[in-house]
């Protein structure tokens, strides 16, 4: 593996600080990550010795599942905080938190928190790398980067393909990011949903096209992402119903006769089976949803051992 | 006495700067000529400096009673007589609000107590800005309030804002109006828009101002009550306002420095000293304000002054309060922005910093001339700073601009014919 390019000591708020070639680096080193992550042992020690904190503010299971392993495999230690049972119950905030963890020696941070923008505040008080792991409704890079190391894996490159991204784009953070990285990658991207659920101007902050019929959205496409339903968004009037919503933006088999004949199906997870998309769609052979997941582990594994400077020894030959 | 030598005076009566000497008897300003020789009197050489009237802010927030951790009437008059400022109008969200005589009495003894500033006050229109009943606006404009307002809040229901009017339409007081509706603004962080797009904030659409000012100057014409736009934000507020105006409704607007200089792009960064209410737009709607203004449909400068401390503002930019302080970098930021770069008159921004506002509340400062009273400010306007924390006299430092670059420092102020901020 070639050394060319230095992610040491780098913030991963967003994928906007991130070139084209970091961000294929961080691919390259990804791919060796998963072929670990298939051993029998599953473990190189690498990173023996750094301690990561992962701050998850808001709740989280396969996200905060997919970075401790990360830790473990790269041998380094890892303490998770959750903010349920904390200090901050007690009242403290985010900079004593941040403080008082960095007080006990952490390398490195990983953070989810319901406001945009905490990753920086939790950089600012640490000044250790924070990787974002979802803030609000603004970023979710490692997602992004997860997302689209599934598809450069299958094609080879994002260079021209057509994304479709559909559902809630307003309220998806895994947009905001996947619209930043697969534009920086030469994919174009389409997003489709109903328009109440569209973030105003999205085509020209992000250069992208914007479709509120999904048949034409996914015309031709090479990929096709669906986004989380949630049900709390028809009780602040956004839209009618999930009946309504299923038959216009559900990802069905009949929907997807207008994408390509090898089109993969992507979704960021949980998943509303029979909302925003239909089990024959979720489980078909176009779906790479559960190697999504698997992705997810690699990636991160990737990003922590660039970010915390891992040597390739023998192991990440 | 005191007298000013060869300074560049602004005057008034002719709205020009002219070289000139002034000189202050006790509080009262006893001449303006050219070479006043007075053997008497302190004198101050202005050479290089210009001399204005004493800015008259409409609009600030002097937490004082309730929060006086974020500012208190000493530290507010100190603020502003270091922006320049000789009279400022407070707002009532204190705590207990200036919806009664005894808030308002504390608050009047205090300034006077103080006295680096003349502070007026401004009354609640609803009991405890609740926005469900009328505030007992006689007694306050009895007690001395120069006008009427729930600002921070906004009067929701159309019915009891239309009663607002018309009970305190036989006062000649302005109704100050922040135009928010709720609904629309929900949980806004930023304007609705490419930034909020980006950063994932809700966002506070133009839409929530429009409406109400819409509403409100409708309901002006209806009542005959003078109705005063606060914090204008946007394009088409300014439209309205103007269309008002043609209309010969009895409508006047203010504008931020802040919603001047700066437009959404200053939220990129998650900065919450660029969180304010209404909150930063776009680059449209910050020239149609600048138009506005210069046509005369926006007629006063007003800050906005709204200290937070920093232990309120180092927070998760959803989580910290909204508002900015404004006193002491108004007049330098504008004067670097606007008449620097040849977009406006010196003259005419001093007149919509001083004169205007003391229009709309009917008290007589605001000018610079033989028998008004004494006061005023002198600045150096060739002279460079930037605008650091450490030279904030506020007790809050929560301000958009620090680190900028500015021209025209001040070297006095002057009110009632005592120095109150000396270089």
């Amino acid at each position: 593996m070639k050394h060319t390019l230095n992610l040491t000591g780098r913030n991963v708020f967003d994928l906007d600080d991130y070139s084209v070639e970091e961000i294929e680096k961080i691919f390259e080193t990804a791919k060796v990550m998963k072929e670990i992550n298939s051993r029998e042992y599953k473990k190189i020690p690498t990173l023996r010795g750094k301690t990561v904190a992962t701050l998850f503010f808001e709740d989280s299971t396969r996200t905060r599942i997919s970075f401790e392993l990360a830790v473990k495999r790269l041998s380094a230690d890892v303490v998770s905080f959750t903010s349920a049972g904390s200090a901050m119950k007690k009242g403290e905030g985010i900079q004593d938190t941040v403080y008082t963890l960095n007080a006990m020696g952490i390398d490195l941070y990983v953070v989810r928190h319901s406001c945009p923008g905490v990753p920086q505040l939790v950089n600012k008080y640490s000044n250790k790398p924070v990787i974002n792991a979802g803030d609000g409704r603004h970023a979710h890079p490692t997602q992004a980067l997860l997302d689209m190391f599934s598809i450069w894996e299958k094609t080879g490159s994002l260079k021209g393909l057509k994304i479709a991204i559909v559902g809630d784009i307003l309220h998806s953070r895994v947009v905001r990011s996947n619209l930043i990285g697969m534009k920086k990658m030469g994919a174009d991207v389409v997003v489709c949903g109903p328009r109440t659920l569209m973030p105003p101007k999205i085509e020209e902050v992000y250069g992208v096209q914007c479709e509120y019929d999904l048949k034409v959205a996914i015309k031709d496409a090479d990929v096709v992402m669906g986004l989380r339903m949630q049900l709390e968004r028809q009780n602040e009037g956004l839209f009618p119903g999930l009946g309504e919503y299923t038959s216009r933006y559900g990802l069905s088999n009949k929907m997807l006769e207008f994408a390509k004949d090898d089109v993969l199906i992507m979704h960021p997870g949980p998943m509303n089976r029979g909302v925003e998309i239909l089990p024959e769609v979720a489980d078909s052979e176009h779906s790479i949803i559960i190697e999504q997941v698997t992705n997810g582990v690699a990636v991160r594994m990737a990003l922590l051992f660039l970010i915390l400077g891992g040597k390739p020894g023998r192991e990440v030959a | 006495m005191i007298l000013l030598k060869n300074g560049m005076v602004y005057l008034s009566d002719k709205n020009k700067i002219e070289k000139a000497d002034v000189l202050i008897d006790k509080k009262v300003i006893k001449k303006i000529a050219p070479a006043i020789e007075e053997k008497n009197a302190e004198v101050i050489d202005c050479s290089g400096m210009h001399i204005f009237p004493g800015f008259v802010d409409l609009h600030c927030h002097l937490r004082d009673p309730g929060y006086t951790y974020k500012e208190d009437i000493a530290s507010g008059a100190e603020s502003a007589a270091k922006g320049g400022f000789t009279s400022v109008c407070c707002m009532p969200n204190t705590n207990p609000a200036i919806d009664n005589i005894s808030t308002l009495n504390y608050i009047m003894r205090k300034a006077r107590d103080v006295g680096k500033t003349k502070i007026f006050v401004i009354g609640a229109m609803s009991k405890g800005l609740e926005g469900k009943e009328i505030a007992n606006i006689a007694s306050l404009v009895k007690g001395g309030v120069v006008g009427v307002s729930d600002d921070g809040n906004c009067i929701q229901v159309a019915k009891l804002q239309l009663n607002v009017m018309r009970y305190a339409s036989i006062y000649d007081i302005p109704m100050i109006c922040h135009s928010e509706e709720y609904s629309l603004s929900g949980k806004g962080q930023v304007n609705y828009g490419p930034m909020s797009t980006k950063l994932g904030l809700s966002g506070i659409p133009t839409l929530a101002e429009e409406i109400m000012v819409s509403r409100d100057i409708m309901l002006a014409d209806v009542t005959g009550s003078h109705v005063h736009i606060a914090h204008a934000s946007t394009k088409r507020t300014v439209e309205l306002i103007r269309q008002a105006k043609k209309d010969c409704i009895k409508v006047t607007a203010e504008v931020t420095p802040h919603h001047l200089v700066l437009t959404e792009k200053a939220c990129d960064g998650f900065d919450t000293n660029t969180k304010m209410k209404p909150p930063l737009r776009s680059e449209q709607d910050r020239e149609a304000l600048f138009e506005g203004l210069m046509d005369g449909t926006i007629d006063v400068i007003a800050t906005d002054h709204a200290p937070h401390s920093d232990y309120e503002k180092e927070l998760e930019f959803m989580k910290a309060p909204f508002g900015v302080i404004g006193f002491e970098s108004a007049f330098p930021v504008l004067y670097s922005t606007l008449v620097r770069d040849d977009k406006m008159k010196l003259e005419e921004l001093v007149v919509r910093m001083t004169s205007k506002p003391a229009d709309i509340i009917k008290k007589d400062v605001g000018v610079l001339k033989e028998g008004a009273p004494a006061d005023l400010n002198i600045f150096d306007l060739k002279d460079s700073f930037t605008f650091d924390e450490s030279e904030i006299l506020s007790k809050s430092k929560n301000s958009p601009f620090l680190g900028m670059k500015m021209w025209g420092k001040i070297h006095y102020t002057i009110c009632d014919g005592k120095f109150t901020w000396k270089l």
